[in-house]
């Protein structure tokens, strides 16, 4: 149910809404809930809304800390 | 696809696994209960629980909205649809779970009730804009994350003036539902099963942030790491929680640190606050009646609130006797306890709100795990 998937905002439309692309699939979203985004960031949609936006950032920060402990299992 | 193949590398999974084995001390318990469904789905399919050394067990938690709908909830709707002319709108989700009198939405549908599969709430209010003549009902159900988009179709109605469209809302919070497993009268009747963490909600954080735990961890001492719904994030989420057991800390930390901030999404709760207010309580299927625990529709939008507008009455339905959903939702049994459990309740045929939605615990180990209780022979 609470299922939700990051995809690529592709374009923003009037009245709060835009195409995000989601492995190739083009789909109409709302983007009310979060006012920030821009063309080219990852929301994460649910129910035919964005909820919440990826932080690049922060995604990196956790991948680099699980091959970090990598790291350490294979030394 | 980007931000979700990178979460689910096997060998780095195994890596984890391995860091969670080393750091696990002898003679400790560490039983985790993973509130949310998403992650009891991502644990059976992904193979987690093999991962696990003996000592981590995870419990199955309450967070999957169709389990916890009660009979009486879904009653109303179909009594909207059959008796009371309304086109009632809905999420697939809800279409099988069985209801009163052996129906559910499913089969009020196939006796000629007007009832409606949506992806979204605004394609409910598409479709009372094209029914003007008629009473549009969206049955609205779902954790904080479903909720904002309801509240944005309740003010769009509004904006709209729309005058044949209302909600039958039955969204629920979940930190009063963690809460209330823990601390509950129930708990006398059930039992309690021991738990030492809990893995928090992915989506649900990103909508109300990580900071409502707060209390709960230290009111019960409880660590709760919040974790995002691929396997590698709840291996991280599971190494997190032996550690904070291990250093005796009840904290409240954030795996999911790339979609979920401490203060959550202000424009959705923001939304939501304009359209609902808390219920003093609601019945939950297996929970029983938690305080607290669910919004309805706020008075200054009253026309577009369906138990008002059709002056519904809840009224209680009790489960089927051999049902053990009620323990199963709390982690006290699992689904293998229950004699109904695929004989005569399976995914096709659900009898209890667990086997009916992928996420419901008894569905997730009937679709992953029940070969694995079977021991292997050699021919």
């Amino acid at each position: 149910m609470c299922l939700a998937l990051p995809a690529r905002v592709v374009s923003l439309l009037d009245a709060g809404m835009a195409v995000v692309d989601l492995g190739g699939v083009q789909k109409e979203i709302s983007v009310a809930l979060t006012p920030d985004t821009r063309i080219g960031d990852y929301v994460i949609v649910h129910v035919g809304h964005a909820i919440g936006q990826i932080d690049p950032e922060e995604a990196q920060r956790t991948l680099a800390l699980f091959a970090e402990l990598a790291e350490k299992e294979t030394r | 696809m980007k931000y979700i193949d990178e979460f689910r590398d096997g060998a780095l999974a195994r890596q984890i696994a391995a860091r969670i084995a080393a750091e696990v001390q002898p003679g400790r318990r560490y039983h985790f209960m993973e509130f949310c469904g998403g992650h009891t789905h991502a644990i059976s399919r992904y193979g987690i629980t093999e991962l696990l050394p003996a000592a981590v067990r995870m419990v199955h938690g309450p967070g999957c909205p169709v389990c916890v709908l009660p009979i009486g909830r879904i009653d109303q709707a179909i009594h909207l649809a059959l008796e009371r002319g309304a086109i009632v709108c809905t999420y697939g989700d809800t279409m099988r779970v069985p209801a009163s009198r052996n129906l559910s939405l499913m089969k009020a549908k196939a006796r000629g009730g007007d009832i409606r599969m949506v992806y979204s709430a605004a394609d409910a209010l598409k479709v009372a804009r094209h029914h003007p003549d008629r009473e549009v009902v969206f049955f609205a159900i779902g954790f904080e994350t479903t909720t904002p988009p309801t509240a944005l179709v309740v003010q769009q109605a509004a904006r709209e003036g729309i005058a044949n469209f209302s909600v039958l809302c039955c969204h629920v919070l979940t930190p009063a539902a963690i809460t209330h497993i823990l601390h509950s009268p129930e708990v006398a009747q059930y039992g309690t099963v021991p738990l030492d963490g809990f893995v928090g909600p992915a989506h649900v954080s990103i909508v109300i942030g990580s900071a409502p735990y707060e209390p709960f961890a230290a009111a019960y001492a409880k660590p709760v790491v919040i974790a995002g719904f691929e396997p590698l994030d709840v291996m991280q989420a599971i190494l997190m929680l032996v550690r904070q057991v291990n250093d005796g800390r009840a904290e409240v930390e954030n795996e999911f640190t790339r979609a979920v901030t401490r203060d959550g999404n202000a424009a959705a709760q923001a939304a939501v606050a304009d359209v609902m207010e808390p219920r003093s309580e609601f019945e939950w299927r297996g929970l029983g009646l938690v305080p607290t625990s669910a919004l309805k529709i706020r008075e200054r939008y009253a026309t577009f609130d369906a138990e008002r507008r059709f002056d519904l009455r809840y009224q209680g339905v009790p489960d089927h006797k051999k049902c053990e959903c009620g323990a199963i939702l709390r982690g006290v049994k699992r689904p293998t306890d229950c004699q109904l459990f695929g004989t005569v309740c399976t995914p096709e045929t659900p009898m209890g709100s667990c086997m009916v939605s992928s996420e419901g615990a008894c569905a997730a180990h009937y679709s992953y795990g029940r070969f694995r209780d079977i021991p292997v022979v050699a021919a």
